[in-house]
């Protein structure tokens, strides 16, 4: 299939709901084996920190939470750009769809690293560049999901929500390096991917296998949604009554 | 490309543009005030303003913690390894992390004296994660 024959299909629903019932599924059982696995083996047989202890374990949670929460914002903002250019509806439902998820991943990746930083840092919250900028794209989240309750015409919501997830996208180049251009009391990254981790690999594996599950767990998330947001907009079409009562066109 | 959708590209990466320049130019012009804490060099250079609240941050100089007294009262001071150091004074529970070498950040004031008078200590953890075998430093854990 060529590039051109994709785009073309990815601008018809009916095709995205038919093709990909299988990869919604079939990332979701690879979330779970993935999440349990790397959190058993992060909580209970990775070793502890030589400073921290064991509060340090917060990190197999933090860290893939923290990291998705941003791609997703990314992948919403693509999403708003093609659908205000193109008008592709299936891009709209990504905008629309990706919003709880985001929202709730960066609520966990806050609320982790607040839990880290009382024992570690000796404090619940600081106001430095990093806590502030992801507090901005949790309000980001927020503004998305509430813009498209406020505006009634599906399709103004629609676009006004594209516009605010496109220029959002700009915060998070300021997340990433909110610790290198000021002075911050969050850490700079442990994870680069030019240079090797400041951590043992005994330590990092276990969270490397949870980052990939987070992403299995957005994959599974965001296709089994749009899957029934699709059903939900073209509910009056023939095909959606053939799919779900087999009936015939 | 059909025109129309030509236009709307056109539009968007404008305002996409005109909407990062505006914020890089913010981001700019409040550089120094976007930093969470006033580095040692700042606060001997008498950047850093005299008794008000602020915050300030560096490594905690080897062999400069002083125990004075039997209360929490602590002294110690702050450096940034580049000759700039100040002395802080503290009375309260210090936290876990707190030891030479580490970076942390007090709240506080900053005296006339150059002393910082602080009413917060925070430990500073940098990114380096090691069990306790490599760091060779068993007697330290807490289990």
């Amino acid at each position: 299939m060529t590039i051109k024959e994709l785009w073309h299909r990815l601008g018809s629903p009916r095709w995205f709901y038919q093709m990909m019932g299988p990869w919604g599924t079939g990332l979701g059982v690879a979330a779970a084996l993935l999440l349990i696995t790397g959190t058993l083996w992060g909580l209970i047989i990775a070793p502890p920190d030589y400073q921290q202890g064991n509060s340090f374990r917060i990190i197999y949670v933090h860290v893939p939470t923290a990291l998705v929460c941003q791609s997703a914002y990314i992948m919403m903002g693509v999403a708003g750009f093609l659908f205000l250019v193109w008008r592709m509806k299936l891009a709209d439902m990504v905008v629309k769809v990706t919003v709880p998820f985001g929202m709730v991943m960066t609520a966990l990746g806050l609320f982790t690293g607040s839990v880290w930083g009382a024992p570690t840092w000796g404090t619940w919250w600081e106001w430095d560049a990093r806590t502030t900028s992801m507090l901005v794209l949790l309000f980001l989240y927020f503004g998305l999901y509430a813009l498209r309750q406020a505006i009634p015409r599906a399709e103004s919501a629609g676009r006004a929500c594209a516009l605010l997830a496109l220029v959002g996208v700009i915060n998070i180049p300021i997340i990433k390096y909110s610790v290198d251009w000021w002075l911050t009391l969050h850490q700079p990254a442990t994870f680069t991917l030019t240079e090797a981790p400041s951590m043992p690999a005994e330590m990092w594996l276990p969270l490397l296998v949870n980052v990939i599950g987070v992403y299995c767990l957005m994959g599974a998330v965001v296709i089994s949604s749009l899957r029934t947001e699709i059903l939900r907009r073209e509910c009056n079409t023939s095909w959606v009554r053939e799919e779900l009562m087999g009936e015939p066109a | 490309m059909n025109p129309k959708r030509k236009s709307r590209l056109f539009t968007v990466i404008f305002l996409l543009t005109g909407a990062t320049v505006a914020v890089a130019l913010m981001l700019v012009a409040a550089n120094e005030d976007l930093n969470v804490f006033y580095p040692p060099e700042a606060v001997v250079g008498g950047e850093a303003p005299i008794n008000v609240n602020i915050r300030a941050g560096g490594m905690v100089k080897d062999g400069s913690v002083m125990r004075t007294g039997e209360e929490l009262d602590v002294q110690f001071e702050l450096t940034d390894y580049k000759g700039s150091e100040f002395k802080v004074f503290y009375s309260g529970i210090l936290p876990d992390l707190f030891r030479e070498g580490q970076g942390v950040l007090v709240h506080g004031q900053l005296e006339e004296s150059g002393g910082f008078r602080a009413t917060r200590v925070l430990a500073k953890h940098d990114e380096n994660y090691m069990p306790p075998e490599l760091a060779g430093l068993h007697e330290g854990q807490k289990e």
